[in-house]
């Protein structure tokens, strides 16, 4: 029988826990916070050091409120500590190593004790029950396994909930078609960037994925924009669940939307969020967009205290409709990574997709190129030309360059050129998008 | 009476109009006429071709993006004032000319290819003043390889 995706179809009793009443939860975070605030303070270096220079000691965590007073982690920490500075647990109990690509500088390295592992697979089984995925799914997981958390750490979740899982792992788009179609596949994983190119190659092959039994698809790893989810949800017909998770705090998992997608709860009986504002760090206050501030309640192997997770959202001050007690904060379109300062003005990508988007027929294959002349930044925007919006007159493709220059300008403030460029010119990732080229160093 | 056009959009670089056309060479596809419209980031090429439906096809596998366009072919006499004619009794019919491009074949005739906004107003009007619009099946037979 096909699940529908109601709640009551597919309950779980992990789940449970994202209903507690919020004055049991906070004291079980509080009780938790006062615990990883000890183990931390006992064991790694860096959180002494730290909490003696502020002459604070792990007992003045009286309340949940305390944990202002307490010295942000962030992620050059990780760095500067590598590879295994930041652990708390003896490697005879570290089960697990993961580790990050490093692209921008020393990889960090992350380590789960057996606990951190059930505690990782218990938040993930609660993130697929709430995007309404149950045990008669069969999930086709395209996160990439091995170092990259993302691969297995949905893996032990759908595991653990007791569905179907294909193994298939990043990359040969066709046999993941294949698959997706012959397996009878109900749910994939993947981000989001590679999914929209799932839609694109299925239709080179003669497939239509709505045609196909998928119904769920749980993207993230990266950030991506409404008008991206709307375009994935009509062009494949499935409902596109946004999921939100770090290495640094545990993996994916750490956030996840239910089926109201009115933003992303996160298992904040684990994980504690605050925002701050990333210039003073100060505290937000609920509703103001800011900085997402992470500690994690529970992790044994390597507890982060703190740790600014530079995604910039905001702490929802409703409860949501679907009855969770855990908060839920805003999607995130943006991290402050992300972002480039181009002639002085902040500019995300998300930005530049909403703009894309906005034009009719344009599909979210794009790059940002920076390059400097003459002293002055200049922002080009190359945006792959499809069947949809090609016509035959000059005029109509110099109309559609016009509309996207006039959109990005509006929404940016700032004069941008845009390239029209051939199908399959721009590089399709398996994993996290590339968005950004940066040429500005080389030029100048 | 109308022709199907292709349509592929090129980037204005070096290199780029090789490969639509050597894709149609090895598939043994003629190109009957072709203009290429140009700006200074990307150009068009508008073909003609012996079998639009298989050049369409096997642009589009390689991931050439293909329009298809329908067009209105005109016989002329290759004399002075044979396209001046034929515009005149546009003008008359109050449809406008997208683009156009011509080329002769045999000796004193020339065809010419062109877009209209409303092809068949166009057609009607042209051929109520006594112009030779060839048809697709006429165009394949009379404009030689």
């Amino acid at each position: 029988m096909k699940n529908t995706g109601k709640n009551g179809d597919c309950f779980h009793p992990a789940a449970a826990l994202d209903y507690l009443p919020s004055d049991h939860l906070q004291a079980l975070q509080l009780r938790r916070l006062q615990s990883v605030v000890q183990r931390s303070y006992d064991c790694v270096r860096l959180t002494r050091v730290r909490m003696d220079a502020k002459g604070l000691r792990p007992e003045d965590i009286r309340t949940l409120d305390d944990i202002r007073h307490l010295p942000f982690t962030v992620k050059t920490d990780l760095r500067d500590t590598y590879p295994f500075g930041m652990f708390a647990s003896p490697m005879e109990e570290v089960v697990r190593l993961h580790s990050s690509s490093g692209t921008t500088g020393k990889p960090i390295v992350v380590a789960y004790t057996q606990e951190d592992l059930e505690v990782w697979s218990s938040v993930m089984v609660r993130s697929f029950v709430a995007c309404g995925v149950g045990r008669n799914d069969i999930i086709q997981n395209a996160y990439g396994y091995g170092l990259f958390t993302g691969g297995l750490g949905a893996h032990y979740g759908a595991e653990a909930l007791g569905a179907t899982v294909i193994p298939i792992s990043g990359g040969n788009t066709d046999r993941q078609i294949m698959v997706m179609k012959d397996f009878g596949v109900t749910v994939i994983c993947c981000t989001p960037s590679y999914f929209v190119h799932m839609i694109e190659r299925a239709r080179e092959m003669g497939e239509d994925i709505r045609r196909f039994p998928l119904r769920v698809g749980v993207f993230g790893a990266e950030p991506w924009s409404h008008a991206m989810r709307r375009h994935i949800q009509e062009e494949s017909g499935i409902r596109a669940q946004d999921i939100y998770g770090l290495s640094e705090i545990i993996g994916p998992g750490v956030g996840i939307e239910c089926e109201c997608q009115a933003g992303l709860h996160i298992f904040e009986d684990h994980f504690y969020p605050e925002i701050i504002d990333p210039a003073t760090g100060e505290p937000c206050s609920d509703g103001t967009e800011g900085e997402l501030v992470l500690t994690t309640l529970s992790k044994k192997a390597i507890p982060m205290i703190r740790y600014r997770t530079r995604d910039i959202t905001s702490i929802e001050p409703e409860s949501c409709p679907c009855g969770r007690t855990i908060r839920r904060i805003q999607r995130i379109c943006r991290r402050s990574d992300d972002m480039f300062i181009i002639r002085g003005i902040n500019v995300f990508p998300s930005q530049i997709e909403a703009a894309l988007l906005a034009v009719e027929g344009t599909v979210p294959h794009y790059l940002i190129v920076l390059t400097r002349q003459k002293g002055l930044d200049q922002i080009e925007i190359q945006v792959e030309v499809t069947p949809a919006v090609f016509s035959d007159t000059v005029g109509s493709l110099e109309g559609l360059q016009g509309r996207i220059v006039k959109t990005v300008e509006n929404i940016l403030g700032l004069s941008v050129n845009v390239r029209l460029v051939e199908p399959h010119t721009i590089e399709r990732s398996m994993g996290k998008a590339k968005r950004v080229l940066d040429q500005r160093n080389l030029n100048s | 009476m109308k022709l199907h056009q292709l349509s592929v959009f090129l980037e204005n670089k070096r290199g780029q109009l090789s490969v639509p056309l050597n894709l149609l060479a090895v598939a043994g596809i003629d190109i009957r006429t072709l203009s290429l419209a140009d700006t200074q980031q990307f150009g068009i090429l508008r073909l003609i071709v012996s079998d639009w439906q298989k050049a369409k096809e096997i642009l589009e596998k390689e991931h050439c993006v293909v329009n298809v366009t329908q067009v209105v072919a005109i016989e002329v006499p290759d004399r002075p004032g044979g396209l001046a004619d034929v515009v005149k009794v546009i003008d008359h019919a109050a449809v406008d000319i997208e683009y156009m491009y011509a080329f002769t074949f045999q000796s004193g005739r020339a065809a010419l290819i062109f877009r209209f906004n409303e092809p068949d107003a166009a057609i009607k009007q042209l051929q109520a003043e006594g112009v030779n619009v060839v048809g697709s099946e006429e165009f394949q037979q009379r404009f030689p390889d």
